[in-house]
């Protein structure tokens, strides 16, 4: 387990910031009840084999002492660096990014288990969007009763939402909690 | 009233066979004047009363009687038939069977079968109080005079029916015993192995020797010992449930054979699907919120019991429970209900350092999470224990040790066969390294904690109460209630051992009286970290790892060793000497090294290893200092 170097360190943190934008501050400065200790750490990112996790102090402190090839775990992953070296952010950031998000969609009910199988949000799913969109955007995906689902890139404008058909897509399926039944083997 | 009088019929036939001899055949003979049907049968049940089975007396007997007669009163038939039976001496197979088919005449005939009653049969066709002998002449009479010898017949048959029925239970219960169960004797044994298992067989068989066992000193089968009985009825459950011989011998120590059947039918059906609410999520924080949800889903579910806030229970569902939304975000896991218990019974307080020592797949351990809030710290461990964790380094410990599973056949139906003697001891030898383990890294000083909970989902003592026992003498702790206010208590003595008396603090939970999972739970309270003076064993499990201490780069490792050391230095410096000389014994029997060597080895070793540790802990703290700096 290390500390995400330079590059690293850009690299998720504009991941996130598609997500979070400014909220950012908030995620890397959150303050961490976690750990016996009775006043709050920090919260930190690290590196373990290709997986990045996003821990408090005081467990990273402990685990430190964990040999590289028993840990399996620490905190919450958050993604996953791929063999050619880019990152991807994994389903189960989605609590971390739910809290933050800037950009949030609501799905009917009806389309709910569409988008858990991996289907991409079309305009005929779609409840509500919060405004100011830009096509690119991280959006996070919720159920009609704020339950986070998942989450995308926004494939166009809230404007441009309006005029679609309503088989066009709005959001690109990037993750979805389906995935924790689908690809349990990978995560 | 017509079976017992049919019964009391067929025992009477029974048992004075010579006096009835000469009835049967002279109702033979009459009969066949009158129906050659009827007089076939009965010759057959006239030869056949002597000897045969009662049932088939009284079959054919019924028969026989039946076509005499053509009137269909029974009920008060039967009884005046009885009478006349009594008064009869003959009251065996007809009047039984006559008294069923309820017709005065067929009672009529019974006398009349039992005894020279030719006459009676073809006079008495309506005569409810007909005898057999004195009655047949009283019948056809119907003076004053016969009245009054009728009522004195009738007095004396009554006299004779209670006679006869006390011999009739007696009898009864012999036969009866005979007739429903029998143990089968070798050559029917080595028939029913040929052919595949007769199944009904086997279980009206089951049953026969569980009723027997239950009263044994009345219901015993002719000639059978109770340990007989026992045998039978173990290989007959292997073989009807499909239990290995190991298996069954061992439940059959646990429990009385009517409890036993009661468990093994438990086993064969599935305990209901339980699910526990996931209080840290906000959204759903209470279970009622969620069980709402679910409802709407076409779940059918309800609260687990009362003694939990976050379970509940799982009827039947319209979507797969595994696969819903809520389940995917995590407001609730599928968790047996046994598996609460432990986690329960270990009661985290928040900020606490725990350790969870077989924590897959994690249900226990989010339990854990979710009752601690997100607080403290929860080090998850699966396979070999990392020794990084050192000792004294931990508020309480989770161990939920590797069992054979005995308790959760219902869920594995491959336990029944796959378990033998050796696999449990080396189950119980794992249990046993763990929980010392588990004992070492709790604190005993800390403050809210120190408390060791260790369960199994097996019902077998040697996995158990032995292993709890084990460490009472190895460690200085005791056992504290678990703080569950169900199930059962823990054995404190079982065939022959006799564990500590605080044993009865544990908790056993079978399936077939709690409808979940066999368990057991036990707590212990660490009470001080000094090892206890036991040490010859503690040298035991110490060889093994002091072998490795030389070869071992590993800080963390090498510090646990010389904390052992340190810890027990002041006892060991006392026994030092007879220590040595044990493990000089010990080595010369194992390996035949030479036992100086040996022993000059072990002095040098302690004292290197108070060097050595304090070495260390500086080096370790340098290297914090510098990873401090670094973040």
């Amino acid at each position: 387990m290390r500390p995400l170097d330079e590059n690293e360190t850009t690299v998720v943190f504009e991941k996130i910031f598609k997500f979070v934008g400014n909220n950012l501050k908030n995620i890397v400065e959150n303050p961490s009840h976690e750990g016996p200790e009775p006043e709050a750490g920090r919260y930190c990112f690290r590196l373990q084999r290709n997986r990045v996790f996003y821990v408090s102090e005081s467990l990273v402190k402990r685990a430190t002492n964990i040999s590289r090839k028993n840990l399996v775990s620490l905190g919450t992953c958050i993604g996953k660096y791929t063999h050619a070296g880019s990152f991807h952010l994994t389903i189960m950031s989605l609590n971390l990014l739910a809290a933050n998000a800037k950009h949030k969609v609501w799905l009917k009910p009806t389309s709910e288990m569409s988008f858990l199988y991996g289907n991409h949000v079309l305009k005929g799913g779609l409840g509500r969007i919060t405004d100011s969109i830009v096509p690119g955007d991280g959006v996070v995906v919720f159920s009609m009763s704020d339950v986070p689902l998942g989450f995308g890139i926004a494939a166009k404008s809230t404007q441009d939402c309006r005029k679609l058909d309503p088989n066009g897509i709005v959001v690109l399926h990037q993750a979805d909690i389906g995935e924790y039944l689908r690809d349990e083997d990978e995560l | 009233m017509v079976l017992t009088r049919s019964k009391k019929r067929v025992a009477k036939s029974q048992t004075p066979p010579l006096k009835r001899a000469e009835k049967p055949q002279a109702l033979a003979l009459k009969r066949k004047a009158e129906k050659p049907q009827a007089l076939a049968l009965k010759k057959g049940g006239a030869k056949s009363q002597k000897t045969p089975p009662l049932k088939k007396q009284k079959k054919e007997v019924v028969v026989e009687e039946d076509p005499s007669e053509d009137d269909d009163e029974e009920v008060s038939d039967d009884a005046a038939a009885s009478t006349d039976v009594e008064s009869d001496d003959g009251e065996e197979e007809g009047l039984g069977s006559s008294g069923f088919f309820s017709d005065d005449d067929g009672e009529e005939n019974d006398d009349d079968g039992e005894e020279l009653l030719g006459d009676d049969f073809l006079e008495g066709s309506g005569d409810e109080e007909e005898h057999s002998d004195s009655g047949s002449g009283s019948d056809s009479d119907s003076d004053e005079g016969d009245i009054e010898k009728e009522s004195k017949l009738i007095d004396e048959e009554e006299a004779k029916e209670e006679e006869d029925a006390k011999a009739e239970l007696l009898d009864f219960n012999k036969e009866a015993g005979d007739d429903a169960f029998r143990l089968p004797t070798e050559e029917e044994l080595e028939e029913e192995a040929r052919g595949p298992p007769d199944l009904p067989l086997l279980q009206s068989r089951i049953k026969e020797i569980v009723r027997a066992l239950s009263n044994f000193s009345v219901l015993r089968p002719n000639g059978a010992s109770r340990k007989d009985c026992v045998e039978q009825l173990k290989s007959d459950i292997a073989s009807y449930y499909g239990y290995n011989s190991f298996l069954i011998g061992a439940l059959f120590e646990l429990f009385p054979p009517v409890e036993l059947m009661e468990l093994v039918e438990a086993f064969e059906k599935q305990r209901p699907t339980s699910i526990r609410t996931n209080t840290l999520k906000v959204n759903l924080t209470r279970r009622r919120d969620l069980a709402d949800v679910l409802l709407n889903r076409g779940v059918n579910l309800d609260p687990l019991s009362k003694w939990s806030k976050v379970g509940l229970v799982v009827y039947d569902s319209q979507v797969p429970i595994g696969a819903t939304p809520e389940y995917l975000s995590g407001f609730y896991m599928l968790q047996g209900a046994s598996s609460f218990l432990p986690v329960m019974a270990l009661a985290p307080q928040e900020n606490e350092r725990i350790v969870d020592v077989a924590a897959a797949p994690g249900g226990k351990t989010t339990y854990v999470a979710a009752l601690m809030k997100n607080t403290g710290l929860i080090f998850a461990n699966e396979m070999k224990l990392p020794k990084v964790l050192g000792e004294k380094s931990v508020d309480r410990v989770l161990l939920d040790a590797p069992c054979s599973g005995t308790g959760v056949i219902s869920k594995d139906e491959s336990v029944k066969v796959s378990k033998s003697l050796e696999e449990i001891k080396k189950f119980a030898h794992l249990q046993k390294q763990l929980l010392l383990a588990a004992i070492d890294m709790v604190d005993a000083t800390s403050k809210t904690g120190g408390f060791i909970v260790y369960s199994t989902c097996s019902l077998m003592v040697a996995e158990n109460e032995a292993v709890i026992d084990y460490a009472l003498k190895k460690r200085s702790v005791q056992l504290v209630k678990t703080g569950l206010d169900f199930g059962q208590d823990g054995f404190v003595r079982f065939r022959e051992h006799r564990f500590h008396p605080s044993l009865n603090k544990t908790k056993r939970f079978y399936p077939h009286v709690h409808n979940m999972d066999g368990f057991f739970v036990a707590k212990l309270k660490k009470m001080s970290n000094m090892k206890q003076a036991s040490e010859d064993d503690d040298e035991a499990l110490g060889t093994v790892d002091e072998a490795d201490v030389p070869s071992d780069d590993d800080e963390a490792e090498a510090m646990e060793e010389m904390e052992k050391p340190k810890k027990t230095k002041e006892s060991k410096e006392g026994l030092a000497k007879s220590k040595e000389s044990k493990k000089g014994k010990k080595s010369k029997s194992k390996k035949g090294e030479d036992p100086p060597k040996i022993k000059k080895q072990r002095k040098n070793r302690t004292e290197m290893r108070m060097e050595i540790s304090q070495a260390r802990e500086e080096k370790r703290k340098a290297m914090r200092e510098k990873s401090k700096e670094k973040q």
